[in-house]
């Protein structure tokens, strides 16, 4: 949202003649209630439910949901995931915005639209295609399975169906913002003499930080939080091959709403977290387009 | 992809390779994947697995609710983005950022705290009850949660459009004695149109292919409440290999559709801002 313009908005309304009417009052006020009323209900409600279940029997029990193995894996493993998917992705969206941002050349709009695939594509799916590849019956199960290896139900499954989900995040926020900022700046550091690392790290890198760590945080939150693919290919076994959603979802089913919702109150910190990082980003003055 | 202006900046091979490599790797590769599996079917075992009821009940059911949601997105989001952007009030800055809340939200944590609340005994779930509305565990439950996950899409691409709606051209029409209605639906609606469309879009993409927050509010039924990519997941997990392939070969091709409609939406709606001398 572009706050700046916003502002100006306002500022311009507060000195707008002849609105002063019973009715404008009328139609804001509508308008404002129906707003809140309906964000109430869907988004509100279910965000202070989850702190209210989870803290339902008193701190002392919220606490001691954390203290159970199975949960505490889950939270390990959701953090290694995350931990080799972002960087994996961030060097990806680098690399991508490199080649398309900076450099002319044929099949550009053909890789970007491939590149944002990803987005458009349904949980289940993303996972799918993993199981059709290396589950039991798939492409290579037979192969793997003589070799001992397991992807399909293990670490490496959640692993690269998380990469699949949050594929495009860095790079469709650094695309745009390289095209936009252009060469110059560059031109002038490799005439200079500056080798192509140091020109990125000393050039271009300060100029796109921002827009990195936006990409990076939203990338972050879609990782640790994704569940239709990882469902997919995680096998839920307990303690092992389940991240924090998954956890969820296991222990929602067992009844154990206090312990759901304490899982679940940790993945919506984090997702007040990213918001809140986010508005930050904005802040500073990087725009979202 | 060899045809390219010269330049002076270095590590355009290495970079695009490695887009190209890990692109191939992680998404080009596996999707062929799925459509060689779908491939190895033929036409009459293809068409068998996807004109089977249970399957087509679930079509009925994934179109229809995220239309239906898609369509709240549509009213609402436009409702909530019109008051964010010419209204203040207090705390309009707050929720401004509480928006984009189901982005960052776990699907697997939207799921759960909707079925709380819209339960039976739940906060919302208690009143609509005794209204002979049961919310949770019904088709209504699946619009709620479909709701919730597209709306900040219809919001997000409204907000920047009404930014763009001339007011100057407002202040004439009420000059030369327009209504507040003749108003919206001559200069307000058709500019933002097409964001509008665009947004609904979005939403309807995302709802179709949603996973995680609808299967804890739906029920999950057969023939019932039970939406499509569960219908796919639950074939994998009796090791139905070609049958979830071919239900996913459908839905790859409706994201296709989905993704190239808004690609159309949102260059139309550029060329009319041009077009406008915007």
């Amino acid at each position: 949202m572009a706050i700046g313009a916003d502002k100006e908005m306002l500022a311009e309304l507060a000195r707008r003649p002849g609105r002063d009417t019973l009715t404008s009052a009328i139609v804001k006020g509508a308008f404002i209630t129906v707003s809140l009323l309906f964000l109430a209900a869907l988004l509100f409600a279910p965000l202070i439910t989850v702190f209210a279940t989870a803290l339902e029997k008193g701190f002392d029990v919220y606490i001691s949901s954390f203290k159970d193995s199975d949960t505490l894996a889950a939270i390990r493993l959701t953090l290694t995931v995350a931990a080799i998917v972002v960087p994996l992705n961030t060097i990806f969206g680098i690399a991508a915005a490199w080649a398309i941002g900076k450099f002319e050349f044929r099949g550009k709009s053909v890789l970007i639209t491939l590149i944002d695939l990803p987005i458009a594509v349904s949980p289940v799916i993303s996972g799918l295609i993993y199981v059709l590849l290396f589950g039991i019956h798939g492409w290579f199960g037979l192969w793997l399975q003589e070799n001992d290896i397991s992807i399909i139900y293990a670490v490496p499954g959640i692993v690269l169906a998380t990469l699949f989900v949050t594929f495009p995040y860095v790079a469709r926020e650094l695309i745009p913002l390289m095209e936009q900022l252009g060469n110059d700046e560059e031109e002038a550091a490799i005439t200079l003499g500056a080798g192509g690392l140091m020109t990125f790290f000393h050039v271009t890198l300060p100029k796109i930080r921002w827009g990195l760590v936006y990409g990076v945080i939203l990338c972050n939150a879609r990782a640790m939080g994704e569940f239709g693919a990882v469902s997919v290919v995680s096998g839920h076994i307990r303690g092992l091959t389940t991240t924090m959603p998954l956890h969820v979802e296991i222990l929602y089913n067992e009844y154990n709403f206090v312990s759901a919702f304490a899982v679940a109150s940790l993945l919506t910190l984090l997702a007040v977290v990213t918001l809140v990082i986010k508005t930050f980003v904005e802040w500073r003055g990087y725009r979202k387009r | 992809m060899s045809v390219r202006t010269p330049s002076i900046l270095p590590g355009f091979g290495i970079t695009l390779g490695y887009t190209t490599f890990f692109l191939s790797a992680i998404v080009l590769i596996p999707l062929a994947a799925l459509v060689a599996k779908a491939g190895t079917m033929g036409w009459r075992e293809f068409l068998d697995v996807l004109l089977d009821p249970r399957a087509v009940a679930s079509y009925r059911l994934s179109f229809g609710a995220s239309l239906l949601a898609a369509t709240l997105n549509g009213v609402f989001g436009f409702i909530i983005a019109w008051t964010l952007v010419r209204y203040d009030f207090p705390g309009r800055k707050l929720i401004d950022a509480l928006i984009d809340m189901p982005f960052a939200l776990p699907t697997a944590v939207s799921g759960i705290a909707l079925t709380a609340v819209f339960a039976e005994n739940g906060w919302i779930g208690q009143y609509l009850a005794p209204l002979g509305i049961k919310v949770a565990y019904t088709w209504i439950g699946i619009v709620v949660a479909l709701t919730l996950i597209g709306l900040p899409f219809v919001v997000r691409s409204v907000q920047p459009a009404l930014l763009e709606v001339q007011r100057d051209l407002e202040d004439a029409a009420e000059t030369l004695g327009a209504g507040r209605f003749y108003i919206f639906r001559r200069i307000i609606f058709p500019t933002v149109m097409p964001a509008l469309l665009t947004g609904f879009t979005m939403a309807f993409a995302r709802a179709i292919g949603e996973y995680g927050s609808v299967i804890f509010i739906a029920g999950n039924l057969p023939m019932k409440t039970e939406i499509t990519p569960l219908l796919i997941v639950i074939k994998l997990e009796q090791f139905d290999y070609t049958g979830a392939a071919a239900l996913g070969f459908i839905m790859l091709v409706i994201s296709f559709i989905m993704l190239l409609s808004i690609n159309l939406l949102q260059a139309w709606g550029r060329r009319r801002l041009v077009a406008a001398g915007r």
